[in-house]
């Protein structure tokens, strides 16, 4: 029983490594230009379908293709924000909400339309069934590199932004957008880049979801949702807090699934609003 | 205002008191399958003026208000079907339990702030919409169908039961429209015009942002129920997917509020009354329709935020529906100076 119980927890726990990979680009597009990417989730899953396309197409590992597919995802982020997103931005909350809903739409069905409504996961040959012996416990080894790179993760972009100039520019922007356009710091460039580092978070965070669980075209909302939850419960801006976050989260759907498959999405919904309601400033808030 | 502007309103004002009229006598003329469009019509017309009341007026962008509705559908079955109670006070037990689950929901969401909201209400809908899928009497997941008898109350014969349907959805829309016309003329209205022009100024003249925000939340509640309730009957079916459809009840809503007009009474009624006549082209397009929606949607957006009525009111130089106590002199409910 106790047993049982630990090995669930340890499998929350690497889970929680790649929900928390899901919340960095949300919390990162939140914390600098202030609106929520209702069509994160959307994004992930597309770049999901375009690894697994990529791969089959040129015959290669998975994860090379997320090596190719990096700069690609950065692009695509930076044009996003340039292109569009750039138009909408500002003080009314609303327009940017309503331009990512519309995107998030228009994505889930041209996924729909591209590649039809079937489950699909990614592969990366022998990695996907590779498992370590520690303790007593057999636990996968994809899930432990999972959650290794989402701690890489946080710390680097802790370091990103915190000790970077680029970071210095992108905090100078998001405390104040006037402010940083009056001492020369082109705001316009400044979220391009961060949108772009989006895309780079949202190409791992692709990856990696392909590789662990099955996705098809509508998956997207889901995946908002988990990343939305991460954020709020780590408190908002806080790096370490979607860690945090992504960990409370994966252990409360794994115990849920444990007790009844369908609890699974509930029991993980169930545990965000009791932490929020006592909590609405999250666990590791920033200010 | 120039004299053809004032010809305009008048004619757009005619047009739209003659469309009410006719759908005040639709089913004396029109067969079972355009009254069962015209109901749909209604229906969603109800929800486009709510989620428009709060996304448009009270700063509250919500994405799962398909939650009232679900619950409105699922709170009609039980206490017809599972309580037997009479439908007609069925149609106010929808209403009071939206009501009553928008007490809590409002208590979770409104602890974040705008751009989270959003979200936290799409989040509250999930939970709802996953109870009702373990709801043993409901069905669980497969949901349940009403018994004929339910309907039958509603008219011995189908075309009967389609002309009371009817009458029902056009109640509750006159209902919806009259009574949200008078909040926004009211105190509450008038101080939510003045937040969304300037939240700090409006907050200086001492506005009660926070109470006005709730009582609009609230407000939407019951005619949302009211709305799943009507939509049940329809259907003669409930089920977590359809009771509970973010598609339908939500993502076709805030494109049509977006794409008519956002922020205006107008704005809802040309936007869902396009999406009926688009989707007599668009809907065997499968996909592709909601694709085309949601570009249009974002188009919009970024030509005119205020929508397709937006535009056409520039050319109008008025509202047909004036709900601001507006400065300007020459048309609305304006006392002259």
């Amino acid at each position: 029983m106790v047993v049982t119980y630990l090995n669930l927890i340890i499998q929350g726990v690497l889970l929680g490594g790649l929900y928390a990979i899901f919340a960095l680009g949300l919390s990162l597009s939140v914390g600098v230009m202030r609106f929520v990417n209702i069509a994160h989730g959307d994004f992930i899953v597309l770049v999901s379908f375009l690894l697994l396309t990529i791969a089959t197409a040129l015959h290669i590992n998975v994860l090379l293709a997320l090596v190719l597919m990096i700069p690609v995802a950065f692009g695509g982020g930076w044009l996003l924000q340039r292109v569009l997103l750039q138009r909408v931005i500002g003080p009314n909350v609303l327009l940017p909400l309503l331009v990512t809903f519309g995107l998030s739409i228009i994505v889930q069905n041209g996924l729909l339309q591209g590649f039809g409504a079937d489950t699909r996961t990614l592969s990366a040959g022998s990695l996907d069934t590779a498992s370590l012996h520690i303790g007593g416990f057999y636990v996968g080894l994809l899930p432990v590199l999972t959650f290794a790179l989402a701690v890489a993760l946080v710390v680097g972009f802790d370091w990103l932004l915190y000790r970077s100039r680029i970071g210095a520019s992108i905090r100078a922007v998001a405390d104040d957008v006037a402010a940083a356009d009056l001492i020369g710091l082109s705001s316009v460039r400044v979220y391009a880049i961060a949108m772009g580092i989006v895309g780079v978070t949202v190409a791992i965070a692709a990856c990696f979801m392909g590789l662990r669980m099955n996705f098809d075209a509508t998956s997207g909302p889901s995946r908002l949702l988990v990343a939305f939850e991460v954020v709020v419960l780590g408190g908002l801006g806080s790096l370490r807090g979607t860690l945090l976050g992504g960990i409370i989260l994966g252990i409360a759907q794994t115990i849920g699934g444990q007790i009844d498959g369908a609890w699974q999405v509930l029991a993980g919904h169930l545990v965000f609003l009791v932490i929020f309601l006592l909590r609405p400033q999250g666990l590791l808030p920033r200010y | 205002m120039p004299r053809h502007q004032r010809l305009s309103i008048a004619v757009g004002r005619i047009v739209l008191v003659g469309a009410a009229a006719i759908l005040a006598g639709a089913p004396f003329f029109l067969g079972a399958g355009d009254l069962t469009v015209l109901t749909e019509f209604l229906c969603l017309l109800v929800l486009a003026w709510m989620w428009n009341l709060l996304a448009g007026y009270a700063d509250i962008v919500t994405v799962g208000q398909h939650a009232f509705v679900g619950v409105g559908a699922y709170t009609f079955y039980g206490t017809v079907v599972l309580l037997g109670v009479d439908p007609y006070l069925a149609f106010a037990a929808a209403a009071l339990m939206a009501l009553v689950i928008a007490l809590p929901a409002m208590m979770i969401v409104f602890r974040l702030r705008a751009a989270y909201l959003a979200v936290g209400t799409w989040v509250v809908a999930e939970v709802l919409m996953l109870i009702a899928g373990k709801l043993p009497n409901f069905g669980f997941g497969s949901g349940v169908s009403l018994p004929v008898r339910v309907a039958r109350e509603f008219g011995a014969r189908p075309d009967e039961r389609f002309a009371t349907i009817y009458w029902l959805a056009f109640a509750l829309a006159a209902a919806t429209f009259a009574s949200t016309y008078f909040l926004l003329r009211s105190r509450i209205g008038l101080g939510l015009t003045a937040m969304r022009d300037n939240e700090e100024a409006a907050g200086a003249m001492g506005i009660n942002l926070v109470r006005a925000r709730v009582i609009c939340f609230l407000w939407t509640a019951p005619f949302l129920g009211l709305a799943g309730a009507i939509i049940t009957l329809q259907k003669l079916r409930i089920s977590p997917p359809a009771s509970f459809s973010i598609i339908d009840w939500t993502v076709f809503v805030i494109f049509n509020v977006v794409i008519g007009g956002i922020g205006s009474l107008e704005g809802p009624i040309l936007g869902t009354a396009l999406f009926f006549i688009l989707r007599e082209y668009l809907a065997q397009l499968g996909t592709w329709h909601l694709i085309i929606l949601g570009t249009l949607s974002i188009v919009i957006i970024l030509i005119e935020p205020r929508g397709l009525w937006g535009l056409l009111r520039r050319v109008l130089g008025g509202d047909l529906i004036p709900v601001s106590h507006g400065a300007r002199p020459g048309f609305g409910i304006t006392r002259k100076s």
